[in-house]
């Protein structure tokens, strides 16, 4: 893990390892997405009824996004903090987020995070620090609690906080972004610019093109990246090291793509270049790369995928047998 | 005078069958044909029609500027709306789910709810601010709730919450019309969503043209001497269900649908009960200090007397709503649970 300062802006020269690391992190993302996805429509039928089936309620996947999670989380241990968004799982995979517990937690069952009380969109890990909420650009202002404790205890750990590009008009962003330079808390504030809040583009809720320029706004530094894992690894890298220098907060925003509905079922009717959307996967594109620069072949391509894949089953076969939580106790853990 | 004092009027003679959904857009649109000040904003109410479908094609109808959708956020497009009310207009806000009011609290309750006060009746906020609510699909603890006693406990805001598609027309062009600002709660579970369970009472026959109903007047949905059950929404179908089911066994139930918490119908409570003299209240809110209350203390703020057995409450049990099936039914007040407290006041 390096934190030390670069003349490049743009990219660091990464090592082979590195560049493997932030593949596989990122082809789990989506291999256990793919799973979610398919044991999500599973039994919805006839039609599509969003409370019927193994995984009922609103799904919000993370298809495309996963070079952000990748990227920033590669700078971070356990002992720091991420507070990601209703669209948590990349984010939760990057960190280290216990697979087996989180995909329960999404089945609703006894061995989930949350003990099947939480679901999908409220997933917390204490061990890795790691939890989100349902209520958008309302996981920051408990970032800067988290990056508060840090800093007093002295130990150089930061908190991430994650908004998309849509919450990112909330007067929870704003507040906290002005309260962590006016505090210099050792944060790290990623944008998900995926283009869209639900059907929502970003020209028609947001005032400025980027909100990277929104930083100056609140004496911060600032960046804007696009969806390339290397890039967003450097930006992340530059952040990083910032905050646990004592040097105060950054915002990174990342020009991302959501390759799914908003959630599932959604049929997107309103988003005119749905056709080219598949070809902005980041994956595939960042395969192609490191093949063609001898990172990757065939062979750790396939192992890549395979390995992911067997982790994922046995997240799901684990989530499928573990028992549903005892209706009597529906109303335990309201006070400990 | 606001078209509340005034009473139901049909002016068309047919009628035609939509889910609740479309019955709220069916209304706004007449609306907004009718009075040009009414507008309507909030997030994905667009070209997305609402994510409930509230305003399904209506930005087509009335283009951008009358039709908005909104970034998100709730305080300062909630209070565009108070302002623009207060200027003569009459907006129609929507908080695309009753449990994200805490983002944007303080625009309703302290200045939405109170300028009238204030202003000592000099300034009035004709506005809607519409929300949906409610659970029964794993939606979790942030996207389940009702809330409809938090808005109706601070004063200064008319609540309606209806339960069917004729309701739900006639309350939105009441609501709209009104004078005061109202919180139009719309249970997902009543909105006939082709993705939801299909509710067989989300759809039904609505009067063509305008027709109003009054704010503040509970409607007796199903008559009977045994017992009055007093609720509202989604609860009222699940009631209907259990005084159907319990009608074969001799115990035979009233119930009555509330339709608004604010005004609150209290004298329709007061005389089903007198007639039945018992009562069972159902609320998908939490139980402690909200409706289930209030109805209870209907009745002994009166005449305790009239009561042959203790109130019976179904509620949520002031649990955040959980996520996992099981959990989740079992703190929604459900047909089994609302037959439960109907055996048990009679049989008391
Ligand atoms: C305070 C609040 N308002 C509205 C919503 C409903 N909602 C959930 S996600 C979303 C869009 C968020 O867009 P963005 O922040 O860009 O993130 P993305 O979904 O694109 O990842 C909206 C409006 C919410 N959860 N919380």
């Amino acid at each position: 893990m390096s934190t030390t300062a670069h003349d490049t802006p743009q990219s660091l020269a990464l090592d082979p390892a590195t560049r493997l690391a932030l593949y596989r992190t990122m082809v789990l993302a989506r291999t256990f997405e793919e799973a979610v996805l398919r044991e999500y429509h599973a039994d919805k039928g006839p039609g599509f009824d969003i409370g019927k089936g193994l995984v009922p309620g609103e799904m919000h996947l993370a298809a495309g996004q996963e070079p952000v999670a990748a990227g920033v989380c590669a700078h971070l241990t356990g002992d720091d903090a991420v507070t990601a968004t209703h669209r948590p799982h990349h984010f939760a995979i990057a960190h280290g987020v216990d697979l087996d517990k989180m995909t329960a937690e999404i089945f609703g069952r006894e061995t989930g995070l949350g003990r099947g009380r939480g679901g999908h969109m409220h997933l917390f890990d204490p061990t890795v620090h790691f939890s989100c909420s349902g209520i958008i650009a309302e996981g920051y202002p408990p970032a800067l609690g988290q990056a508060y404790a840090f800093k007093q205890k002295g130990t150089g750990r930061v908190a991430v906080a994650v908004t998309g590009e849509g919450a990112a008009n909330q007067g929870a962003f704003h507040e906290s972004l002005n309260l962590a330079a006016l505090w210099q808390l050792p944060v790290v504030f990623v944008v998900e610019d995926n283009d869209w809040a639900i059907s929502v583009p970003r020209d028609a809720s947001t005032s400025v093109p980027s909100n990277a320029s929104r930083g100056a706004a609140y004496n911060m530094p600032a960046e804007r990246v696009e969806n390339d894992v290397e890039a967003i690894y450097a930006a992340a890298d530059r952040a990083v090291a910032r905050a646990r220098a004592g040097q105060g907060p950054t915002l990174l925003e990342v020009h991302t793509v959501r390759l799914w509905g908003h959630f599932e079922g959604d049929a997107q009717g309103y988003r005119p270049e749905l056709a080219d959307v598949p070809s902005m996967d980041p994956i595939p594109r960042y395969e192609q790369r490191l093949r063609d620069e001898g990172v990757l072949d065939d062979a750790v391509i396939a192992r890549t995928r395979q390995e992911a894949q067997a982790r994922v089953e046995q997240a799901i076969a684990f989530a499928k047998d573990s028992p549903v939580p005892d209706p009597a106790t529906a109303s335990s853990y309201v006070f400990s | 005078m606001t078209i509340t004092e005034t009473p139901t009027q049909e002016t068309g003679h047919g009628s035609h069958r939509l889910t609740t959904a479309k019955a709220m857009v069916e209304a706004i649109e007449l609306e907004m044909e009718r009075d040009p000040s009414v507008f309507y904003l909030g997030e994905d109410v667009g070209p997305y029609g609402g994510i409930f479908s509230s305003t399904a094609g209506l930005q087509e109808r009335f283009g951008k500027d009358r039709v908005i959708d909104t970034p998100i956020s709730e305080s300062a497009f909630i209070g565009l709306a108070i302002g623009a009310a207060v200027e003569g207009m009459r907006p129609i806000a929507e908080l695309m789910f009753a449990d994200f009011m805490g983002v944007c609290l303080d625009q309703i309750y302290n200045h939405m709810a109170k300028i009238h006060f204030e202003s000592g009746g000099n300034v009035k906020v004709p506005m809607v601010l519409t929300t949906a609510v409610g659970g029964g699909y794993s939606d979790g603890a942030q996207h389940s709730q009702c809330l409809w006693g938090t808005f109706a406990h601070l004063p200064g805001m008319k609540v309606v919450v209806p339960s069917n598609p004729y309701d739900a027309k006639g309350l939105m062009i009441s609501a709209i019309r009104d004078d005061n600002p109202v919180v139009y709660m719309f249970h997902k579970g009543v909105m006939g969503l082709p993705w939801m369970v299909k509710n067989p009472r989300a759809t039904g026959d609505v009067p063509d043209g305008p027709y109003s109903v009054p704010i503040g007047e509970a409607a007796v949905v199903r008559e009977g001497s045994d017992a009055t059950v007093v609720t509202l929404s989604l609860s009222v179908h699940h009631a209907l269900d259990a005084a159907e089911s319990l009608a074969g066994q001799g115990i035979d139930a009233e119930v009555i649908d509330l339709r608004s918490l604010v005004p609150l119908d209290r004298e329709t409570i007061l005389r089903s009960v007198s007639k039945t003299g018992r009562l069972v209240v159902v609320d998908e809110d939490y139980q402690s200090f909200g409706l289930s209350g209030e109805v209870s203390a209907t009745i002994t703020d009166v005449d305790p007397s009239m009561l042959r057995s203790p109130v019976a409450r179904v509620c949520n049990p002031d649990t955040p709503v959980p996520y996992a099936h099981a959990l989740e039914y079992a703190v929604l007040p459900r047909q089994d649970r609302i037959e439960a407290a109907i055996h048990r006041v009679v049989r008391a």
